[in-house]
């Protein structure tokens, strides 16, 4: 409880009959990166506004620094936003635009002054403090929003898909220069992207979004190694799902599965599901291994025969389908030796797939529509 | 880059080329004979005399014509400057509104100039008569005494120029109104301005070019009104407009009218040129 410094408490929004977000809870500790990720429409952007004060929720409570603050108005909060197209108010510099927030404070000039000079240099913006918003480039326009929503010491700092308005390569640069800029401030952020690169990237810990309720919240680690729901699972990156029921408990932790069209595979069973319980396994393709001689056969390890259906090389590593059975399984080879002087895996060819039980994951939750965001659905 | 330039300008003056016609036929050369003629002398019967003179001038600043064109100002900057405080809030709310809801009042503004000015303002005499609902509604309720008027007085002639002006600020508001984007209202509010704050600090100046405009729009047929003073005015309600018809129509003194036509244009540019002064250096300001 210490370390929550930003709690939400059972929100819930509805916009006419739309349930935006339904009963959400979870707290933010002081000083993380704490992503929000989900798709577009999924209720990312007025859980944001709900905590700035914009929106006001049906239901529930947010608790900042052990404040009650759901009844304050925007102007009485200490949390700051960073808006998604950066609303920089368009009559008004560089410097007026990063000075509004402390002028309407009502600090005192030589204070204001130099605060705007110390955030001017942060952003390396101060050869541009004289220029108006439309003379600025995206990502120059991006870090005075930054800035503008800085230099006020927010509690908490509520950035809304910051990044989405900029082009990839810029976009890959002011994410670290956000997280320099998290690393020399210290506010806490309250992160908000569509982007699972993104979030993974800068977040101490990310919320997965779907239609208004949180899947899961974790590490990026724990997100990506261990999801909990096949929404997760499919929209973090790209898995394999299988689907079976619990036939065979070979120790304590390992049980073997039977899917209803797919030979027995052993799987790491940490829950303890017992013989019959109808279970679903997500694996990622980078964990899956493939190769055209049989490898050396332990009794746990799954081992399946395949025809590879299709290959992408994208460099540092392949991306194979291969079908066994019914299924169409997705497969990523990193190249960590020199390609060239391997035999290839060609299209068509026979090849052997095979993976450690720990590395496939029992989920909580199975929906089959969450296939449909998979490159390939299986 | 430099003959791209000069290029552009060969284009702008092309383009500008028949409204610069347009305002050299009926503007420039109307205004600079109206000059002329209010240099000339003339004879109680109305006809012209040889030579120059500038008698006509010194009689338009002759101490009993100063409360009139004082009244003409000062009744003009009234009426603008209400029309202006009545069509911020309007076109603010109407920005806001649906669509729908949006034409409905946009409708609901224009529709007045279905009927003629001139049935609009006998409207207003009917309305204000002292046989009129309004007035004996006042009467009762002691607002004016029983021998008072709401009519032929400035204030009604304040209060109709409103009524009749008053689409023609509320438009212009509302056009930069929707192009406002509301969202810097919010931004504002995070980062610490109070509603009211918010909106005189960023509303109010994005909305700028909006508000010179309505102002123009207001100003300049005020200063020039004559129908309205004539009709719901009384005798003490007199404006510039007024004395022009009057020495153009019963003195028939045309170079007495011309003088006062000449003065009017003055009042009327004078305002404008500042107006614009401002735009020009608020636009610097930006580049
Ligand atoms: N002011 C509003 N009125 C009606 N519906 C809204 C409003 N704001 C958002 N919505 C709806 O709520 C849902 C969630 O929106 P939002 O929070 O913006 O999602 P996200 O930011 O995750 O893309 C969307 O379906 C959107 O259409
Ligand atoms: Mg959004």
């Amino acid at each position: 409880m210490m370390n929550d410094f930003l709690i939400f408490e059972n929100i819930s929004k509805k916009f006419g009959k739309q349930q935006v977000i339904n009963n959400v809870t979870f707290p933010v500790s002081k000083g993380e990166v704490f992503s929000l990720l989900g798709p577009s429409g999924c209720g990312k952007t007025t859980l944001l506004r709900i905590c700035a004060g914009l929106e006001e929720p049906d239901n529930g409570r947010v608790i900042l620094d052990g404040k009650d603050i759901t009844d304050f108005s925007p102007n009485k909060r200490q949390v700051n936003t960073v808006f998604q197209n950066y609303a920089l108010f368009p009559h008004m510099t560089v410097r007026d635009n990063i000075a509004f927030g402390p002028r309407t404070a009502g600090w005192n000039n030589k204070k204001i002054a130099s605060e705007v000079h110390f955030f001017l240099e942060l952003i390396q913006m101060s050869e541009h403090k004289n220029k108006y918003p439309h003379q600025l480039s995206g990502g120059q326009r991006q870090r005075i929003a930054i800035a503008r929503a800085l230099i006020n010491r927010p509690l908490v700092l509520l950035l809304d898909e910051p990044l989405a308005a900029l082009d990839l390569k810029l976009r890959q640069r002011m994410l670290i220069e956000l997280d320099t800029i998290h690393d020399q401030i210290g506010t806490t952020f309250l992160f908000v992207t569509h982007d699972q690169s993104e979030a993974m990237s800068i977040s101490d810990k990310i919320a997965v979004m779907n239609k208004g309720v949180i899947e899961q919240i974790g590490t990026p680690a724990q997100i990506y190694e261990a999801p909990t729901t096949s929404f997760v699972a499919a929209f973090i990156g790209d898995t394999n799902f299988f689907e079976g029921t619990v036939s065979e408990m070979i120790n304590s932790e390992i049980s073997r599965i039977a899917p209803s069209d797919f030979p027995e595979i052993t799987v790491y069973n940490d829950k303890h599901l017992s013989i019959g319980t109808k279970v679903y396994l997500s694996i990622r393709p980078e964990k899956l291994n493939i190769a055209k001689t049989q490898p050396n056969t332990d009794k746990l390890i799954n081992i399946f025969k395949g025809t590879v259906e299709d290959i992408i090389y994208l460099g540092s590593m392949t991306k194979f389908w291969v079908t066994t059975q019914n299924y169409k399984l997705s497969i990523i080879k990193q190249h960590s030796s020199f390609l060239l002087d391997e035999e290839p895996i060609r299209w068509k060819d026979e090849v052997w797939i095979s993976w450690n039980p720990e590395h496939g994951y029992l989920l909580d939750q199975y929906a089959e529509t969450d296939e449909n965001l998979l490159t390939i659905p299986t | 880059m430099k003959s791209d330039s000069s290029k552009n300008k060969i284009t702008e003056i092309l383009i500008s080329a028949p409204t610069l016609s347009w305002l050299t036929v009926f503007f420039l050369i109307p205004t600079i004979m109206a000059i002329i003629m209010a240099l000339r002398p003339s004879n109680p019967y109305g006809d012209l005399l040889p030579g120059w003179t500038l008698e006509n001038f010194k009689t338009i600043f002759s101490p009993i014509y100063i409360s009139v064109v004082w009244r003409t100002i000062w009744v003009s900057i009234l009426s603008t400057i209400i029309c202006l405080l009545f069509s911020v809030p309007v076109g603010y709310y109407m920005a806001r509104l649906s669509e729908k809801f949006r034409k409905i009042i946009l409708f609901l503004v224009i529709v007045p100039f279905w009927t003629n000015f001139l049935i609009r303002i006998f409207a207003w005499k009917l309305i204000l008569n002292p046989d009129g609902l309004i007035h004996k509604t006042f009467v009762f309720l002691g607002i004016i005494p029983s021998g008072g008027s709401l009519i032929y007085n400035t204030g009604t002639v304040i209060l109709v120029i409103i009524y009749t002006y008053l689409p023609f600020a509320i438009l212009p508001i509302f056009a930069a109104a929707e192009r406002f984007d509301f969202k810097l209202l919010e931004a504002a509010r995070d980062l610490g301005a109070t509603r009211w704050l918010a909106f005189l600090h960023i509303f109010i100046p994005n909305i700028s070019k909006g508000l010179m405009a309505a102002a123009a729009m207001v100003l300049i047929p005020c200063l020039g009104s004559y129908v309205i003073p004539d009709l719901v005015g009384g005798t003490n309600s007199q404006m510039v407009g007024n004395l022009i018809a009057n020495q153009a129509f019963v003195a028939r003194n045309i170079p007495m009218a011309a003088a006062w036509s000449t003065l009017l244009m003055a009042m009327i540019l004078l305002p404008l040129g500042l107006i614009l002064c401002v735009k020009i250096l608020l636009d610097k300001n930006k580049d």
